[in-house]
């Protein structure tokens, strides 16, 4: 305890601290825990066989994957987004500014009906992407654009108020010792940004290995091709096997704390290299 | 079912705090599945007025519909349903077995397997039937697109599989492996499994994606009658199964709430001839043989199949064809 004590400065850190202990269990820790206490009633070979069935694994694959890649891409393009919604003024940028959050406010099964249609073999783009030989809707591909949409403001909303408070003067110091356009953003935007960066793909990440409702409509569900995790969860208690669903729901939990965990060392190694340096 | 209590204890405030303002009547919760929302809108509404008229109470009943499955679990984890009305006996089953909440012999204690009405499957197509579709046959030709949801999400999909798989059945005189390759093959035409039955409705009506659509009778009427008989065709096929959709009182829940009476009455009056006219005009095929009649330019005769009689039953019929490693299952991963 008195270690704890010697670096509060502020007062009220014990109320504080049970407060926060409390309200995590309540609305974390208890309903996690009774995943895992409702799975335990399997044996451990019915437990293995659930959560390793063909299609499980199949549904493992699709929607760590499709996540993982969505997160990224929007990593990417939502440092871009933030970038240019920070640096230049342009007409209608408040209006850029409010479609960001759209995908955050879109009821999920809202955006999956709206998707479909558009990506559909007759939909607007669709029926050009078709011809090319490019399926869209009821593949593989539709969990991504449809992960990818609700991904986006996840990383815009959390670059771009580090964006904001990087000082013009340190861009320009470093314009003026000579640095060129890349060594800037290179050396000195990028570092700055990364942590920000790092947490916006990681919650990305997360919501998107959870999504259901706007992934349904478009993957099509076909078995061992297109089927999400979430889905096989459904399927489970459509069949009342509460103790299968909640296995696999306990491998996804995990392996999605595992994955946070990591993301989350990252961010925190980074960040200390970037001060030390 | 002591993990679920946060979740019945969530629910159970929810229904008690938007039940205060009725509870000075006797109040009725039926607990429905989707397809049903106008039929019971219209039911309700004259039971109030029966029951008022033969005993001076008032009643309120007040509804919820979802898919079929999802309600029963919601029945089981504590939503305090006086009576259910559920699209498969095999819903039911399970509230009975894993809550105890209806006895296990529930099917007995009403007339017709306790189906005040039936429906069967029937095949949507668009108009002119560009495609010729006349029977299940049609389904399986190569460059047809067949819209249904997927059987191990919905209750209405198991109908759509079981009829085809009735018709098959008796195509190849009983031989099960071919009636497997049919299968097979009908969904290998089948490029999207959705979650749901109205999923597919949607993906068939409004974004015209398939050939036809295999359909709940009602959910085919309504359609029709939605978006007229110039967009959309019925084909009747020669053989379908009989859906009997099942309705019983939760027996523990109505003894709670002292609504037994009354939810008993609200049941037989399904049966009655005015709720026999009503389920006929929102698309159910009546029992009563009068009423019947009355509608037989509506429902076209057709050769119908019960679950039991094909099937077994459904607890056989769900453990043989929809659970985990089934025979639906092995159409996907053997191929």
């Amino acid at each position: 305890m008195s270690t704890f004590k010697q670096h509060s400065v502020l007062p009220g850190f014990n109320l504080a601290l049970g407060f926060t202990l409390l309200y995590l269990s309540l609305v974390v820790l208890i309903p996690l825990s009774a995943a895992f206490i409702y799975s335990a009633k399997l044996t451990w070979p019915e437990f293995w066989n659930a959560v390793t069935a063909p299609r499980v694994v199949a549904s493992y694959r699709l929607t760590f994957g499709a996540s993982f890649a969505a997160a990224a891409v929007n990593a990417f393009f939502g440092l871009l987004v933030a970038w240019v919604l920070v640096r230049y003024p342009f007409p209608g940028k408040r209006l850029v500014d409010a479609l960001i959050d759209l995908p955050f406010a879109l009821p999920t099964s809202v955006a999956g009906i709206t998707l479909t249609a558009i990506y559909a073999g007759n939909g607007w783009l669709g029926q050009y992407l078709e011809p090319l030989g490019i399926k869209v809707a009821f593949t593989p591909l539709g969990v991504f654009v449809a992960l990818t949409f609700i991904g986006l403001p996840f990383v815009v909303r959390t670059v771009q108020p580090v964006l904001e408070d990087i000082e013009k003067e340190l861009e320009e110091a470093a314009a003026m010792l000579g640095a060129t356009r890349w060594q800037t953003f290179r050396y000195i935007i990028f570092p700055a940004v990364l942590p920000a960066l790092t947490t916006g793909f990681a919650l990305a990440f997360a919501r998107a290995i959870g999504e259901y409702g706007s992934v349904i409509f478009i993957a099509g569900n076909i078995p061992m091709v297109s089927e999400i995790t979430p889905l096989l969860i459904i399927t489970k208690l459509e069949q009342y096997d509460y103790a299968g669903a909640t296995a696999i729901a306990v491998v996804m939990l995990v392996i999605s704390f595992i994955l946070l965990l990591i993301i989350n060392l990252l961010q925190w190694w980074v960040r200390h290299r970037s001060t030390k340096a | 079912m002591k993990f679920n209590l946060w979740l019945s204890a969530g629910l159970l405030t929810f229904i008690l705090a938007s039940s205060g303002q009725a509870l000075a009547d006797q109040t009725l919760l039926n607990v429905s599945y989707d397809p049903t929302r106008e039929l019971y809108q219209e039911f309700n509404r004259a039971f109030i007025r029966y029951w008022q008229e033969k005993t001076g109470e008032k009643v309120s009943v007040r509804q919820s519909h979802g898919g079929s499955g999802k309600q029963a679990r919601a029945v089981i984890d504590g939503v305090p349903a006086d009576v259910v009305t559920l699209a498969l006996a095999y819903d039911i089953d399970a509230i009975s077995k894993q809550s105890g909440l209806v006895p296990p012999e529930w099917q007995d204690r009403l007339p017709n397997n306790s189906s005040p009405y039936v429906s069967t499957i029937v095949l949507l197509v668009r108009k002119d039937n560009p495609k010729g579709i006349s029977d299940w046959d049609d389904l399986i030709k190569p460059g047809i697109t067949v819209m249904t949801p997927n059987p191990k999400t919905s209750g209405g999909a198991r109908w759509n599989y079981l009829a085809a798989w009735s018709f098959a059945l008796k195509k190849y005189n009983g031989d099960e492996a071919k009636t497997r390759d049919f299968l097979s093959r009908l969904y290998k035409n089948a490029p999207i499994l959705d979650s749901g039955a109205r999923g597919s409705a949607i993906n068939f009506i409004r974004h015209g994606m398939g050939d036809v659509l295999i359909s709940w009778e009602n959910e085919a009427f309504l359609a029709l009658k939605e978006y007229g008989p110039e967009q959309f065709e019925i084909i009747i096929p020669s053989i379908s199964i009989l859906a009997e959709p099942p309705v019983t009182i939760v027996t523990k829940n109505a003894d709670k709430h002292g609504t037994h009476t009354i939810a008993q009455a609200y049941l037989e009056y399904l049966y009655s001839k005015e709720g026999q006219d009503i389920a006929a005009r929102n698309f159910y095929r009546p029992s009563d043989p009068d009423i019947a009649r009355k509608y037989t330019h509506q429902f076209p005769e057709i050769n119908l199949l019960t679950v039991d009689e094909v099937f077994g039953g459904w607890q056989k019929a769900q453990s043989i064809h929809f659970s985990d490693g089934g025979l639906f299952d092995k159409i996907y991963v053997n191929q």
